[in-house]
């Protein structure tokens, strides 16, 4: 006996829906078994990092706020992926965006207009495109493995951020922390709900996800990112590029990634520091395929990875546990959704056959 | 056809019955065949004609559906290439699988059950390779060794498993004559040694040169055994390609004096080792007619398909002509912006998205030449799907597709239907180029002469039909005139009357040059 994985002749739609909820409820017990192992209780354990954190007005602005950057950056994501561009450096594009969005309230604090914070947010999705673009020349114009270069530029990025935080860009008046000026009032993005910390990132987040919702289900673009994301060849008799969607992939994942990090420098943190992210480019790739790279579901999938950061702070208070618990349900988030998709493509069963390979 | 020699008692290999059915396709039915010690046994037939899949089983990759194989006269299961290699069957896979980074004795190593130092491995090749001929530097690393050399590393780290059956696919398609010759030492060295090879190929003059017996296959059936010395090429040929049907030549359809498509010196490289480098390729496709190449596959025939259609470009503008503009360095879409329609051999994946419902595989080919119907709302090109929808549906009626629901995947379909589809996909736009790659390839025989009889009525409407095939019978079906592909040579399309299937086979078998010449020539 053994067992078969067997190619369906079509992909499953009772399938394509439930895997991602397969995938959570065996995240659930698996998580509940590390728990359990930990020597806590796992039914209280859970509830601590998953239910507790959402009982309060304050808590879900704080949702929203770690499920911002996750959401803008992992709609993104969904386009270079659909297209089969593996962008792994969304951390490094956030940066990149962050940085280049803050040069105007850091290098020129005294100018004070309505147009600074528009600029810093254009200058934010420049950087980020800017930064998607070594890895995309790499590939397209010398086939270079994007998923290496996209992730090893993530380092350059983070030592570029720490260099200039402890070097030009700190405070002068900061008692030599590692930390820029706090952003002029003009630099920051406001509340959606004042005084609630939620900032207009959200609400990007969510036009980001329907408008790309759109593209991809209506338009020709759509279309063309779809089919050459299935067959590079059928994409080539249909007359797109794939050298050309290489570069709008990382362009487009690449500025919203970079819209994510300075909504974040400039909504949440206001100001610069050595580490502005918890992870959020790598969260959004979990994200993205949570959202089974669909703009609309990914709004759903950010604010479920969003609770994973809620929970991990929650973990320490009120279980004991380090906050790295997030990342182990993130990781085992990712991997049971990888291995629930299998399950739209094929069918698992038992098969019996006589033993192989004798000579009767 | 010589009559079948009898299988001798004391076959090495025999196999009864043995059948594999995909699906509803029968890719080997029925299949005996049986190989004596110490003989070379060519397996001939054309692509698609079943030899993979016969020799994937006998090597353990793919399991039979029906059908027993007898091992020294003992019925046996091999479940999977290693259990091949244990009873004494190795295999030269036509496609090498190497790692370029590494020398040739650590990718000897890599396919080695037991851990032997890298040392004695290169050793042993090295014995391996002056006693059977085939000169290999066993540190030298694979990147920097040509395609027979390449090859060799496979024959020596098969033949370091002691084989008793030598299985070889399609091994000199990848050489030089000069390799192939060396090739062929080695090969008589086997024999005389007792082993037995199986020879895969469909060059009819090696296998006459070289094969002590030769089993043909023809749509996944035996047609024929033979002593291949005792027959020419032609009637190897005739047994290849088969000869139940004669030519029709009753096409009431006269070809008019423009010429739509036209490729003059056509020259292209080849892109990947096993690609074929197109040479100096001179065609006219007048309005009205079909002309069809022949060729065996893998002789340039989808690489001619991708510089006509403009797949991939070619530096010189007027090397490729469509309806009277240089397009040579034009794309896909702007020639199809000249009326020019392309199906390619492939269907899933290249002509057609198996995912994608059928309506969105109109708009794959169709998004540029019917934009103003199909997009919508400006830069946005919103699609229009309901339009879209009608046309699916329209094209479906048209050419009797047949499909389950509305608008299904692509994959959902048959494979003939699927090719209905298709080729009513381009010939919905009325185009006046229409170039196809195999256009009743592994497709049934209802769907086939639906394709046949719509390809023949758009040249009657009066546009110029190239047909890219590798069945005879569809060539002298609807064919006009008629050329063989070889090599990445194209000969004279000669017309359909008067070329005959024996010249086709020879010019198939590789002639080229000046014999060539001599034959255009004679006729």
């Amino acid at each position: 006996m053994r067992l078969d994985i067997e190619k369906r002749a079509a992909p499953s739609r009772l399938f394509t829906v439930l895997s991602p909820f397969i995938a959570l409820v065996l995240t659930l017990i698996a998580g509940g078994i590390m728990f359990a192992a930990l020597g806590k209780n796992p039914f209280y354990a859970l509830y601590a990092f998953f239910i507790q954190p959402l009982n309060s007005v304050w808590a879900l602005n704080q949702l929203a706020v770690k499920s911002t950057p996750l959401i803008l950056i992992a709609v993104g994501l969904s386009v270079c992926f659909r297209s089969k561009n593996w962008n792994i450096g969304a951390e490094g594009q956030f940066i990149a965006g962050a940085m280049m969005g803050s040069i105007l309230p850091i290098m020129m604090p005294g100018w004070t207009s309505p147009l600074v914070l528009p600029i810093m947010l254009v200058l934010g999705m420049v950087g980020g495109a800017l930064y998607g673009l070594v890895p995309a020349i790499l590939k397209a114009e010398f086939n270079t493995n994007e998923i290496l270069s996209s992730l090893m530029l993530v380092y350059v990025a983070q030592l570029f951020l720490d260099w200039a935080v402890r070097g030009p860009w700190r405070d002068p008046q900061g008692f030599n922390f590692p930390q820029s000026i706090t952003f002029p009032d003009d630099a920051i993005l406001p509340s959606v709900f004042p005084p609630g910390a939620a900032h207009w990132g959200a609400v990007f987040a969510v036009i980001a996800a329907v408008a790309t919702w759109f593209v991809m289900r209506r338009t020709l673009k759509g279309f063309e990112i779809n089919v050459l994301g299935e067959s590079e060849r059928a994409g080539r008799f249909a007359g797109f590029s794939s050298r050309r969607m290489i570069y709008f992939a990382f362009l487009f994942s690449g500025a919203l990634a970079g819209l994510a990090g300075i909504c974040e420098v400039s909504g949440a943190i206001q100001q610069m520091r050595p580490v502005i992210s918890p992870g959020y480019g790598f969260t959004a790739i979990i994200v993205a395929f949570l959202g089974r790279l669909d703009p609309l579901s990914i709004i759903v999938a950010g604010l479920v990875l969003g609770l994973t950061y809620l929970g991990g702070e929650a973990a320490q208070i009120s279980i004991g546990l380090s906050d790295k618990v997030s990342s182990v349900f993130q990781g085992l988030l990712l991997f049971f959704v990888l291995g629930c998709d299998t399950l739209i493509h094929y069918r698992i069963r038992l098969a019996v056959r006589r033993p192989q390979g004798e000579v009767s | 056809m010589a009559p079948s020699p009898p299988a001798s008692q004391d076959a090495l290999l025999k196999v009864e019955g043995l059948s594999k059915v995909f699906g509803s396709f029968k890719a080997c039915d029925n299949i005996d065949i049986s190989i004596e010690p110490g003989e070379i046994h060519a397996l001939l037939g054309e692509n698609g004609a079943g030899k993979s899949t016969l020799v994937k089983m006998l090597f353990g990759v793919l399991e039979p559906t029906a059908g027993t194989i007898y091992w020294r006269n003992q019925p046996v299961v091999i479940a999977s290439p290693g259990e091949a290699r244990r009873i004494g069957i190795g295999m030269v896979f036509q496609h090498f699988s190497l790692f370029e980074a590494l020398t040739v004795a650590e990718n000897i190593a890599l396919s080695l059950d037991r851990s032997v130092s890298i040392d004695r491995i290169a050793d042993e090749a090295a014995r391996l390779s002056r006693e059977y001929g085939l000169p290999l530097d066993p540190r030298a690393h694979v990147a920097d060794l040509s395609v027979g050399e390449r090859q060799r590393i496979e024959i020596v780290r098969t033949l370091l498993q002691n084989p008793e059956l030598v299985i070889l696919d399609e091994p000199t398609s990848v050489l030089t004559p000069q390799e192939a010759d060396r090739l062929f030492e080695t090969l008589d060295k086997l024999r005389s040694e007792g082993r037995s090879v199986l020879y895969i190929s469909h060059r009819l003059e090696e296998v006459r040169r070289i094969c002590d017996r030769a089993t043909v296959l023809r749509h996944g059936k035996v047609t024929g055994a033979c002593d291949p010395r005792q027959e020419t090429s032609g009637s190897l040929a005739r047994m290849m390609v088969g000869s139940e049907v004669q030519g029709i030549h009753d096409k009431d359809f006269t070809p008019r004096d423009e010429v739509l498509l036209e490729a003059r010196g056509l020259d292209a490289p080849a892109r990947s080792p096993f690609a074929v480098s197109l040479k100096s390729i001179g065609l006219k496709v007048h309005a009205g007619e079909i002309v069809a190449i022949a060729g065996v596959a893998g002789n340039g025939q989808s690489e001619l398909f991708d510089v006509l259609s403009g797949e991939v470009t070619v530096p010189r503008k007027d090397a490729v002509r469509i309806a009277n503009h240089d397009v040579g360095q034009a794309g896909i879409s702007a020639r199809r912006l000249l009326g020019a329609s392309f199906v390619p051999e492939e269907r899933n994946g290249h002509a057609a998205v198996g995912d994608l419902p059928l309506s969105e595989n109109v708009i794959l080919a169709r998004h540029r030449s019917d934009a103003k119907a199909y997009l919508g709302l400006g830069m946005l090109k919103v699609l229009k799907r309901s339009v879209v929808r009608r046309t699916a549906a329209r094209i479906c009626e048209e050419m009797d597709v047949r499909k389950s629901g509305e608008d299904p995947a692509a994959s959902a379909l048959s494979g003939g239907n699927l090719q209905k589809f298709i080729v009513g996909r381009e010939l919905d736009r009325q185009p006046r180029v229409l170039v196809v790659n195999q256009p009743t390839w592994g497709v049934d025989a209802g769907a086939a002469s639906r394709i046949r009889q719509a390809l023949i009525d758009r040249a009657r409407a009066g546009a110029a039909v190239l047909v890219i095939s590798q069945d005879l019978d569809e060539i002298f079906e609807i064919a006009t005139r008629i050329a063989v592909i070889s090599e990445g040579r194209l000969s004279e399309p000669e017309s359909a009357t008067s070329m005959t299937r024996e010249r086709i086979g020879l010019l198939m078998g590789g002639i080229h040059g000046d014999e060539q010449a001599d034959l255009a020539h004679a006729s």
